[in-house]
């Protein structure tokens, strides 16, 4: 580990000219991802500045939705009456994340900007485009069942890791930001990026841009909502793939509906496909099946050691049918 | 027959004497000992896998502050013996396996040390490397024995004509994955040099044998090494030999005498230096007449080794004499392959070597249209098969239908895939377990006298097992006294020698050292000894050996869930029933049984080193991505033990119980899943992506 | 390098911290409290789990240097009913994991008094029922390789004042 400085912030602004007028330099708020890159070499800043004194930790109330401070830590939110009976699915994608302690300490600003958890890009000593651009991907070839099958590109094939991000992508959050120009805020679907040519930036944020909030809008049925991660043990394990699904059914018939993966791409996986597919159609399992069928007509499977991850493709499906077989 | 103890202490459910200690963490392993002005190691590791190290450039390193000095293959000392290989550290420039040690970076602080050990250069010139295990490479050897001293190969009868002439048969291919030890504490050495004397504060299964096999390399005399270990968080195996950080923590000390080296290893570099359960591919050919009565048995097993070191797993030895069948054979070849040397873990050999033969019998039976039960029952040897001697106690059958009746078995449905509760598929499925009752050749112990007390001393090792209790118990029933009286020391070279705590040996090996102890004194002193007095006592020889087949037994079964839209896979139930001799202490005794079994529903659901033939080394490497089974994996796991009291063993009566957990337990959740979903899956671990297929 | 105090189990200390420290290391290191244990350095295995103003966190991720003047519990300074279930159901063998299992214990316990649902609770508008299930699950973050598992859920149940 390079040594660094350490600076507890004053208030954001503060915070957002240090971070951004230093290259190295960088916020840390719960430190569950960052604290491990630090000592994996992964990153290797010179200066930390701690924001988990001025970010917002309260949830409000506001225009029917709900406001989430930054500093939100994910136990205190999922934990939270409000979005346990509003937004459910977000309850259950947090409290199916990590653990009891990492949740203590993960923030809402956070979690959606830890990094992928592909075995490579973590170990310094193996080629990484996203964390040495032009190094090459050794995932390609390599060991890939927690990789992805749609939007990847031959330069990276890795997955987004949050469960809460998956959510947050289904409930059409918004994110706020501050910036060195000021305040700014835009639909989280667009916070993450696919890799393209440039994997190593994961979303579309610049230096020194701090998350000060993620807005919940209204929403008359993320009620009917749900959160199914599959994963390779029954706790304390990254998704294989997750759904996350708002429903909302009428005479039988699907009025509206949100549909997000996890465990599938470089970003949540806003399912757009299948929602538009599903819209109008009887509320059943074959419709769900056209549905998802339509979001994996894209999907391609890596090949790989241990037999690659071409299982995801109908472990997809099958989840996403019975999560919303089950909303219904 | 041994005159065997009248068991008062022994038998007793008594708690842990260490517990206090393990709940508020006062406990001291082998990095904690406080050592005055400690300095730090960090280990410097080659990132290919087969080459020669050309160039270790240390400026940077060294300029870091706080560094005190890197050690290279260019600078160390030279070793007194490097007969040893995967101990010949910093010895030669040759690369053998990804993750070697090629430098060792000591610093004032931890943080200085790594990344100093980050920062150091190491130039290297690659060469191609394989590490890739298959059954068809044209390069697979016969070693000459497998561990420690079997044959490598065995035949008896003629199994081809009894597969031609058999009524059913099955003939199938299984694997078992590369799978890591992986005890909770990482393993550790604080070592000093101070006047022509060595102390070590290792994380170790054996103080003894760390002593010599370091004195051995250092060329120093015994005497000059001293082992302390009192605490071990955990071993399998891995901290059964010495591995290559003890002589680079040793190293360290010898090149900065009286200063206190304190080396821990990162969880990431115990996946290339403390040794792995080898992969295996077994070969099971089973045959049977339509009576369910086996006419053959075969297990040919292909598994891996290091290039630079031959360690060959026992996997096909359980075969040999667990059921009765006519005619059999076995065989054992290996791949030397760039790959780290493998090493004990759990029930080498019975561990994966059960897990073939046992799903094969699975598939036998169904076939047969037999209960997989009844099918074992059939095929009960009145003999060992092997060595045509008697068994000094056998118990199979006993485990088998006790456990039936725990578990509910009665009235189970032998069709495959057929039962639903709500969205999950549910089956059960059972297994045999065997492990031998082993006792090592030497072990001594001393019993004191004073103040009214009387003292155990021994250099044994409590990774766990419950050894600081239940010597306590032997030796207090040795004695004849109360357990109150009794104080037990061990882990300490100070102490008498003792073997390494493996092979499920500790107890009857340490505790007979004991019980000999025990007697020479009250032979000496009678019952009103006088304080300082004292007296040693050996293990006797195992005579037993040569006329009995000494072994432990056990059944277990398995319910098994697998949810119909995903695969996913759960253990609800796992119910364990063991023959193991006298128990000594009942409470110790489960959880070491409840331990096995949870580390075998790990290895049948999770555990799987992903060596990446292109790196050359385990990708996996940490908690996140080498899964082993949480809390909520395995919440529901009970054993029990049918009474069984042997007079051959030892004085205890007692087998050992270590290991015997989680022998059969993956066999026995694979049979299970199968009879949950019809989906008979062949390698392990068990996992969604194999199940999937099949479900519709 | 920055001075912090530690306020462990009660008693301040000032240190000077390396900021790359983790309250870990500061802990077993510098103030020779090695009862937090390291099993895995990167958040995964809880062994390091301590009690950071009376929550569970793990102390492997958490900067020393962000802890001045922070109450930090470890288990040698833990004084509750679950060691002593712990010790009556034989809840661990080598006891590497235990200090970490017995502050994650009084952490979980508290939060369920203070009724957060877990990734089980099947309804998550009511409030929770301390189950065998609810109790795995929200332990399941402390890795135990010596398989105690089963007998680490019946100590729960006897600490939380069920039937052990
Ligand atoms: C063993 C383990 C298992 C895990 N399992 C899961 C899981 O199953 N599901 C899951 O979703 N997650 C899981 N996690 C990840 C965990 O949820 C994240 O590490 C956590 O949410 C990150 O939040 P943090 O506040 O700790 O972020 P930090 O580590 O503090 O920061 C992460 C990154 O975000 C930046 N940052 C932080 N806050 C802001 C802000 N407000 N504005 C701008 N930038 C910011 C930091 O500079 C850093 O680059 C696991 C982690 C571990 C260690
Ligand atoms: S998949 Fe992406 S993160 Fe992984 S090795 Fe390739 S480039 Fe790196
Ligand atoms: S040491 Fe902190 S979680 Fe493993
Ligand atoms: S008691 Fe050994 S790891 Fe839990």
């Amino acid at each position: 580990m390079k040594p660094f400085d350490y600076r507890t912030a004053t208030d954001m602004g503060t915070a957002v000219a240090e971070v951004s007028g230093r290259p190295d330099a960088r916020f840390v708020a719960g430190g569950t991802n960052l604290v491990d890159h630090l000592k994996l070499g992964v990153a290797e800043p010179d200066l930390l500045v701690d924001i988990t004194a001025v970010t917002s930790a309260a949830v409000e109330d506001r225009d029917g939705g709900l406001w989430i401070g930054a500093g939100v830590r994910n136990s205190d939110l999922a934990a939270d009456r409000r979005v346990r009976e509003r937004y459910p699915v977000l309850a259950q994608a947090l409290l199916s994340g990590a653990s009891g302690q990492l949740r203590n300490m993960a923030t809402t600003g956070g979690n959606p900007l830890q990094r992928t958890r592909c075995v490579y890009f973590q170990d310094v000593t193996t080629p990484c485009n996203k964390r040495v651009p032009g190094s090459g991907c050794s995932a390609i070839g390599g060991y890939t069942r927690y990789h992805a099958i749609l939007g990847a590109s031959e330069h990276c094939v890795a997955t987004h890791p949050s469960d809460m991000a998956v959510a947050l992508s289904a409930l059409d959050a918004k994110v706020h930001v501050l910036t060195p120009e000021g305040e700014r805020s835009f639909p989280f679907v667009d916070l993450h990026r696919l890799p393209g040519e440039k994997p190593d930036q994961d979303t579309r944020l610049q230096h020194g841009d701090l998350i000060t909030a993620i807005e919940l809008p209204p929403s008359p049925f993320a009620q009917q909502s749900r959160y199914r991660k599959v994963r390779d043990r029954a706790s304390y394990a990254f998704a294989l793939v997750s759904v996350a699904a708002a429903l909302d059914v009428a005479d039988g018939i699907v009025r509206d509906v949100r549909i997000a993966l996890g465990g599938v791409a470089h970003t949540p996986w806003r399912a757009y496909k299948a929602e538009q597919v599903l819209r109008g159609q009887p509320a059943e399992v074959a419709s769900y099946r056209l549905a998802a069928d339509a979001e994996m007509a894209d999907a391609r499977a890596l090949d790989g050691i241990d037999g690659g991850n071409g299982f995801k493709i109908p472990l997809v499906t099958r989840t996403l049918v019975a999560t919303l077989r089950d909303l219904t | 027959m041994t005159e065997l103890l009248r068991p008062q202490a022994i038998g007793q459910d008594l708690a842990r004497r260490d517990g206090p200690d393990k709940v508020t963490g006062t406990a001291t392993y082998a990095n904690e000992t406080p050592v005055e002005n400690p300095a730090y190691c960090h280990l410097i590791q080659a990132d290919i896998a087969r080459g020669r190290v050309s160039a270790v450039d240390t400026a940077e390193a060294e300029d870091v502050p706080g560094v005190i000095a890197v050690l290279t293959p260019g600078t160390s000392e030279r070793l007194s013996s490097t007969e040893d290989k995967e101990l010949a550290v910093l010895q030669t420039t040759d690369v053998a396996f990804r993750g070697q040690i090629v430098g060792i970076v000591i610093a004032e602080t931890p943080e200085a040390a790594r990344q100093a050990a980050r920062l150091a250069a190491v130039t290297c010139s690659e060469q191609t490397h394989d590490v890739s295990l298959s059954a068809d490479r044209v390069d697979l050897y016969k070693p000459d024995k497998v561990n420690p001293s079997f044959a490598t190969d065995t035949s008896v009868g003629d199994v081809s004509a009894a597969m031609d002439s058999a009524a059913a048969t099955v003939t199938e291919t299984y694997t078992t994955a590369m799978n890591h030890n992986n005890p909770m504490e990482p393993h550790a050495t604080t070592a000093l040099w101070n006047d022509g004397q060595l102390t070590l504060w290792d994380s170790t299964q054996g103080v003894h044998s760390v002593r010599s096999t370091v004195a051995k390399v250092f060329g120093l005399d015994k005497g000059q090494v001293r082992v302390v270990c009192p605490y071990v968080g955990g071993g399998f195996g891995s901290k059964g030999t010495v591995h290559a950080h003890v002589v680079a923590a040793a190293m360290a000390a010898r090149a900065l005498p009286g200063r206190a080296m304190k080396l821990a290893l990162t969880r990431q570099q115990m996946f290339s230096l403390v040794g792995y359960r080898t992969p295996t591919i077994q070969r099971v050919r089973l045959a049977a007449d339509r009576d369910g009565r086996l006419s053959a048995i075969a297990l040919d097993v292909v598994e891996q080794t290091s290039r630079i070191k031959e360690f060959a797993e026992q996997t096909a030895v359980a075969a040999r004499m667990m059921y009765a069948a006519p005619n059999r054979a076995t065989s054992h070849r290996l791949a030397a392959l760039d790959v780290p040397v493998p090493s004990w873990m759990r029930a080498p050999g019975e561990c994966p070597g059960m897990f073939g033969p046992e799903v094969a019998m699975d598939e036998l039976a169904e076939r047969l249209g037999i209960d997989p039960i009844e099918f074992r029952v059939r095929n009960e040897p009145a003999r060992d098969p092997e060595s045509g001697n008697p068994f000094s106690s056998r118990h199979l059958v006993a485990c088998l239908r006790d456990g039936a009746e725990r578990f509910g078995w009665a009235d189970r449905d032998p069709r495959p895939g057929v039962r639903r509760d709500g969205d999950w598929l549910v089956g059960s499925g059972v297994a045999s377990s065997v492990y031998p009752a082993s006792r090592q050749a030497q072990s001594d112990a001393t019993i004191r006298f004073a103040d009214g007390r009387y003292a155990a001393e021994i250099g044994a090792a409590d990774l766990g097992t419950g050894a600081w209790t239940t010597l306590a118990q032997i030796a207090a029933d040795a004695l004849d006294v109360p357990l109150d009286l009794v104080d037990v020391r061990i882990g300490d070279t100070d102490y008498p020698f003792a073997s390494v705590a493996g092979g499920s040996s500790g107890t009857s090996t340490w505790g007979s050292a004991i019980v000999a102890a025990a007697r020479a004194f009250r032979e000496k002193y009678g019952l009103d000894p006088a304080d300082g007095d004292e007296a040693q006592g050996q293990v006797p020889e195992y005579q037993a050996q040569e006329r009995y087949a000494l072994y432990a037994f056990g059944a277990q079964f398995a319910e098994v869930r697998v949810h119909a839209d995903t695969g996913e896979i759960r253990v609800p139930r796992l119910v364990g029933v063991f023959a193991a001799g006298r128990i000594i202490n009942p409470r110790t005794a489960r959880s070491q049984f409840i331990g096995g079994m949870t580390m075998g529903m790990s290895m049948a659901l999770h555990e799987n080193s992903v060596l990446d033939p292109a790196t050359g080394h385990v990708v996996n490497h940490d908690f996140a991505e080498y899964h082993i089974a949480t809390c909520a994996d395995a919440a529901n796991i009970e054993a029990y033990w049918v009474d069984e009291s042997d007079p051959h063993v030892n004085p205890m009566g007692s087998k050992g119980v270590g290991e015997i957990g989680i022998v059969g337990t993956a066999a026995a959740i694979a049979n299970a899943a199968y009879h949950a979903t019809g989906v008979r899956v062949r390698d392990l671990p068990v996992t969604l992506d194999k199940l999937l297929p099949g479900l519709d | 390098m920055p001075e912090i105090t530690v306020r462990a189990n009660g008693h301040a200390r000032r240190v000077a911290v390396d900021t790359r420290s983790t309250l870990l290391d500061v802990l077993r290191e510098q103030l020779g409290d090695t009862s937090p244990k390291k099993g895995c350095d990167h958040g995964q295995c809880g062994a390091c789990t301590v009690l950071l103003s009376g929550r569970r966190v793990l102390s492997c991720l958490t900067l020393a240097v962000s802890c001045d003047d922070a109450e930090v519990t470890t288990a040698a300074g833990v004084s509750h009913a679950v060691q002593q279930a712990f010790v009556d159901h034989d809840a661990f063998q080598c006891g590497y994991c235990t200090p970490g299992q017995i502050c994650s214990a009084v952490g979980m316990l508290d939060e369920f008094a203070d009724g957060w649902p877990s990734h089980v609770t099947p309804d998550l508008t009511a409030a929770p029922e301390l189950t065998d299930d609810e109790m795995a699950e929200r332990m399941s973050g402390n890795l135990c390789r010596c398989g105690a598992y089963a007998n680490i859920v019946p100590a729960l149940r006897q600490a939380a004042g069920g039937p052990g």
